[in-house]
């Protein structure tokens, strides 16, 4: 007595057949890319997309077979993924980070990056006048691993060598200045990341950053080294600490946003600032490149101050240039 | 384009499904997406992290083996900027290039049918990944350098704090229902079970089976509902032979069978689905979806 043809069924196998050409298509494109499918096949895509997508209605106020119902929106969800998907070129996406996105999150972080520069050079001239008056101070700030020698006990010749070492042929620059850039890197997506604890870590690495700046500089200063050493630090520190500081500013309004939302929910504020810091901190990763040449190659090639100096202005107009030129806004 | 909008539903709590989150597309259907769960979350993370370490190891044997080739200290420099690179490379990029791919997921994620897709449902942008992906330092490698540091007194304490203070960021995910971890808070990501299914056979028109010479009057058919038709679907899929006894023993016994007994166990369930499905679908097209047998 039971029907031999349940009307669920027969809607079944009326679309069935759309439905594994769909299934077909998805993997094709999931396998090969989308570039891999014909224009028929691109056009046809939408097309079999709502045809599933009305099927699984359909088939959830018709029918009772959960399997199927379970098979039409595992389909429809991974086409709906593919049909509005993103599938953006990456070279396209490279011109318009450089060409405006990113310039453009770093401008909008500005009131982040005064404080941050603000917060660094307050604590790199505590230490600075710290270290001045007691040079003992110099220890607290600076760990010996990093001192490598340059501390208070050094002799000023020593020191003056320092500067100007000579490199021992071209050899191990290239080492230096990819282990500069790793590192450096790292400490800045962490310094990034750490923003989300409610600002406070970020705060910290910044004042440790600066602090042990000015502990060299006043160790430096107090054997009348000031000028040179400031060379030294200033060829790459431009590009380094301007990196570092919009790291911390990246951070901040991360922190910033969980902690005031504003009118915005927490999650969405805190997502929206994850993404603007995740587009400066793509270009941190760029300028702490260039910094780490510049600190390999330039410093221990170039051994002129004023040659050190010129560069150092010139990174310096180079970047400010770059980020806070005015100019038209993109469109959005 | 109109944006997809999220709406939280408890939707199929009839249907037996764990607890969906909807997304309704610009076609307005609800496409009922599954969240991930922890424990998924973390088993794909340990299979990327054992592939990231497969990777490292090798790539360390192949840099050494260069330097070695080489002799030269400049064949060694090379190598170890290679080596140096490439380990940054791999920590940094290897989850933000798979996400970035047409699946949106890594070779883990993958593995456990998982994906990540953006929290309103619109396109995944780069940012996002990268931002998803930037916070793995707080939360992966920031609680492991609490857990390998070693130090006594004060600092032992400061450690035992800060391992507290990290562990925060690693169980983040269980405290809420989407399980978010935090990058995809600062991301608007979330991960979703995206699992290929295949089409299965219709049990109802599954071979001779169907009505198979078996009949039920309507007060048998009447003794169950939806619920209970896909617990029913679900022992007739897994095809399990003392659940399938036991569960027919059972049915014979509610609905006081009296047909012939010499009717296989499985041929008899198949009957009886084929039978009371099409008397639930019937009463649900003329509007009363009888959602379990203490429905009226």
């Amino acid at each position: 007595m039971a029907e031999l043809q349940l009307k669920s069924h027969r809607f079944r196998t009326e679309r069935e057949d759309d439905w594994r050409r769909l299934e077909r298509l998805l993997a094709k494109a999931q396998s090969a890319g989308a570039a891999k499918l014909s224009p028929a096949e691109l056009v046809e895509m939408p097309v079999l997309y709502r045809q599933a997508l009305s099927s699984l209605s359909t088939a959830r106020s018709i029918s009772l077979d959960q399997s199927l119902i379970l098979y039409l929106e595992s389909l429809c969800a991974r086409a709906y993924f593919f049909v509005y998907g993103t599938r953006t070129r990456p070279l396209e996406r490279l011109a318009r980070f450089f060409a405006g996105e990113w310039p453009a999150a770093v401008r909008s972080l500005w009131r982040e990056t005064l404080a941050a520069a603000a917060v660094g050079v307050i604590a790199a001239l505590a230490a600075f006048i710290l270290v001045r008056q007691d040079a003992d101070w110099f220890y607290s700030f600076v760990p010996a691993g990093l001192a490598s020698g340059r501390d208070p006990a050094a002799s000023t010749a020593f020191l003056r060598d320092t500067l100007y070492a000579h490199p021992s042929g071209a050899q191990g620059l290239h080492m230096l200045a990819t282990f500069l850039f790793t590192n450096n890197a790292q400490v800045a997506l962490f310094a990034f990341a750490l923003g989300f604890a409610l600002c406070l870590p970020t705060l910290a690495l910044l004042v440790l950053n600066g602090a042990q700046l000015g502990a060299f500089l006043a160790l430096f200063g107090s054997r009348g080294l000031a000028m040179p050493a400031a060379g030294w630090l200033m060829i790459h520190g431009v590009t380094e600490l301007f990196a570092i500081t919009l790291a911390g500013a990246a951070g901040l309004s991360m922190g910033w946003a969980v902690t005031f939302p504003g009118e915005r929910t927490r999650v969405e504020a805190a997502g929206h600032a994850g993404r603007r810091g995740a587009v400066v901190m793509g270009g941190v990763v760029v300028m702490l490149f260039a910094a780490a040449l510049l600190e390999g190659f330039a410093r221990q090639l170039v051994r002129v101050d004023l040659a050190r100096y010129a560069i150092a202005g010139l990174t310096a107009l180079l970047w400010g240039g770059y980020f806070y030129w005015p100019r038209r806004s993109a469109p959005p | 384009m109109r944006r997809p909008a999220f709406a939280r539903a408890a939707v199929g709590r009839a249907l037996g499904f764990d607890e969906a989150r909807s997304l309704v597309t610009p076609e307005g259907v609800d496409l009922r997406l599954r969240v991930a769960s922890y424990t998924e979350r973390a088993s794909a993370f340990i299979i990327d992290a054992l592939i990231i370490m497969a990777m490292l190891i090798g790539f360390s044997l192949l840099a050494g083996l260069a330097a070695w080739g080489f002799h030269g200290s400049l064949g060694g420099e090379a190598a170890s900027v290679i080596w140096l690179l490439g380990a940054f490379l791999l920590r940094n990029g290897y989850f933000i290039g798979f996400e970035l791919g047409p699946q949106a997921a890594t070779p883990g994620k993958r593995a456990l049918g998982l994906r990540v897709i953006a929290r309103d449902g619109g396109r995944l942008t780069a940012d996002a990944v990268f931002a998803r992906n930037a916070m793995r330092e707080l939360e992966v490698f920031l609680p492991a350098s609490f857990f390998f540091a070693r130090g006594a007194g004060v600092d032992g304490a400061l450690i035992a704090l800060g391992a507290i203070w990290s562990g925060v960021f690693v169980v983040f995910p269980l405290f809420n229902r989407d399980r978010l971890r935090l990058g995809d808070l600062a991301a608007g990501t979330m991960v979703i079970k995206a699992p290929k299914r295949a089409l299965r056979p219709d049990l109802a028109q599954e071979g001779p089976t169907a009505g198979g010479g078996v009949s039920f009057t309507e007060a048998q058919v009447d003794a169950y509902g939806i619920k209970e038709l896909h617990v029913l679907e679900g022992v007739l899929r897994s095809g399990d032979r003392r659940t399938v006894a036991e569960v027919a023993r059972r049915i014979r016994s509610k609905i006081a069978w009296e047909g012939p007994s010499d009717v296989a166990d499985r041929l008899f369930l198949g009957a009886y689905y084929s039978a009371l499905r099409a008397r639930l679908e019937r009463r649900a097209l003329l509007g009363h979806r009888r959602r379990d047998k203490f429905d009226a």
